[in-house]
């Protein structure tokens, strides 16, 4: 079992949701964020002051998988998030140690 | 009396309130952080009620009521004598209690124009406290030496020396500019200044404010002529140049030095031009309006950037350099431009018109302008710091900075601004 947490453009969240469907993973949690990687930012100016803006909103997407369908669920993330410009965002994959449901309590493998 | 001139000047009085609510709140609203948003409109808003409250109890009679050269009596106090029969000195055609009521929206927007130099760190105490004795120590007297009869620069009525100041360049410009710029060095920089950037929250705001502004601003100078007539006309066709000249002129300098061409920068120069026209706008022509209008976009562009940034004063959301500069500009262009064809407001022994500015060959006319500017600028800034200093005494003027960086919102007022659900 492996969280994977996708961090891409605003504008690709629907994408990426729509590709992971496919691959059979229904549930996701999205969360907005600010950060930068490579991209750098850029300058906003008001009334002649100049301000930085270095960190730009992103969506960080997170979803729980199997272990059988991690490489499907990163592929899938991949392809959907990409635009091929400084930017596009990170996939982490980490291991999960445990999980549980809340409604009943018990512990479930997913 | 006639129906018609009251009916424009009731209409008047109401826009030159929208300028203060929702005009100026919402101007200002949106260049503050989103943490002081409620903090600096309900300034104006509470000065809307407070000025209005000291106005009928001895505002209006120390402004207009027959005094000394610098300063009216209490002739006019509690409204005592102010009816609906009119007053010859002060719009002949009108009810005295139209003429009181229309400057009363004069007095609510000036003070609440220093906000702009005092947002994100003044206490809401100190700003209650600081404006009521503001009102009375400093807009009063400047406002009765250029209106007021007898008045020590009225330039009808008697006055010493006669400064042209048609709608308040001096009397709601420059006094507030220059006790903005006061306020500011004062109360010191706000936290962080200028490292941390502080855009602001919602430049929609302030675009909706500075429109609102625009539309209110035929009232506060056409109003001035105190009657539904041709000079009314020509002072609304002189505002509305002005303030399309400075957004130009403000946008070229901007575009030609900074690269692009800002949304906040054409509101800003349109105010500015808006603030120069002021005194000049029922003395001069459409032409010399889109000079005055153009020459303030530019210059005020040069004093929030360049001026304001070597001195290094906070003066937060520019209320010096656009009221205090733009002001002081237009006052002394009114000497240059103002026309007697336009309005021959000097006139000889015989009722013959006499020149009026420069442009009809009275240089001296530019004179008796700097005097009312040093009169103005030198009233505003000692009336200012004693003021501060009374009020630092009473009840302090600056908020703890542990309230500053958790927002005036919140610690002042308790509430926040917006709680928007995810």
């Amino acid at each position: 079992m492996k969280l994977i947490k996708a961090i891409v453009r605003p504008n690709k969240v629907d994408d990426v949701k729509d590709a992971l469907g496919r691959v059979g993973l229904p549930g996701m949690t999205v969360t907005e964020v600010r950060g930068h990687g490579k991209q750098k930012g850029h300058t906003a100016i008001y009334r002649g002051k100049e301000y930085d803006v270095s960190l730009l909103p992103k969506m960080e997407i997170e979803v729980v998988v199997p272990d059988n369908l991690v490489d499907d669920a990163v592929a899938a993330i991949i392809t959907a998030a990409r635009t091929g410009e400084i930017g596009d965002g990170r996939v982490f994959v980490i291991p999960v140690e445990q999980s549980y449901r809340i409604r009943t309590g018990e512990r479930s493998e997913l | 009396m006639n129906a018609a001139d009251n009916a424009w000047m009731l209409v008047c009085s109401a826009l030159v309130l929208m300028m203060t609510g929702p005009g100026l709140a919402l101007f200002y609203g949106g260049l503050v952080r989103q943490k002081n948003t409620l903090a600096i409109m309900m300034q104006s808003f509470v000065l809307m009620a407070l000025i209005t409250v000291l106005w009928a109890l001895v505002g209006y009679s120390l402004c207009f009521s027959e005094g000394t050269p610098i300063i009216g009596g209490f002739g006019y106090a509690l409204l005592r004598g102010v009816g609906v029969d009119p007053n010859a000195d002060y719009g002949g055609t009108i009810p005295h209690m139209t003429f009181m009521v229309y400057q009363l929206m004069f007095a609510v927007i000036t003070p609440a124009l220093i906000t702009g130099a005092t947002a994100e760190r003044m206490k809401f105490s100190g700003t209650v406290v600081f404006m009521t004795l503001w009102s009375v120590c400093v807009y009063a007297p400047l406002a009765h030496m250029v209106w007021g009869k007898g008045g020590l620069l009225n330039a009808t009525l008697g006055g010493r020396f006669p400064t042209l100041d048609f709608a308040g360049g001096t009397v709601v410009h420059i006094t507030s500019g220059v006790s903005a710029l006061v306020c500011a060095l004062y109360l010191g920089k706000r936290t962080g200044y200028p490292k941390e950037p502080m855009p602001p929250h919602s430049l929609v705001l302030s675009f909706i404010g500075a429109c609102l502004l625009w539309v209110g601003w035929f009232g506060f100078n056409a109003g001035s002529a105190l009657a539904a007539n041709g000079l009314a006309t020509s002072a609304f066709v002189a505002t509305h140049f002005a303030a399309a000249a400075a957004t130009l002129g403000w946008l070229a300098a901007e575009w030609t030095t900074r690269r692009r061409p800002s949304a906040l920068g054409a509101i800003s120069g349109a105010v500015a031009g808006l603030v120069a026209i002021t005194p000049a706008s029922g003395f001069v022509t459409p032409m010399a309006a889109l000079f005055i209008g153009f020459a303030a976009g530019v210059v005020c562009f040069l004093m929030v950037t360049l001026v304001k940034g070597r001195f290094g004063y906070d003066d937060a959301l520019d209320a010096f350099g656009v009221h205090g500069a733009g002001g002081t500009i237009g006052a002394l262009l009114t000497g240059v431009f103002a026309a007697q064809a336009i309005n021959p407001v000097f006139k000889d022994l015989q009722g013959r018109p006499l020149p009026v500015g420069w442009v009809d060959g009275n240089a001296s006319q530019v004179g008796y302008q700097l005097v009312g500017i040093a009169v103005a600028w030198a009233f505003a800034a000692v009336g200012t710091i004693v003021l501060l200093k009374l009020t630092d005494l009473v009840v302090g003027v600056r908020v703890r900075e542990d309230q500053e960086i958790e927002g005036l919102d919140l610690t002042e007022h308790g509430e926040e601004a917006y709680n928007l659900e995810m």
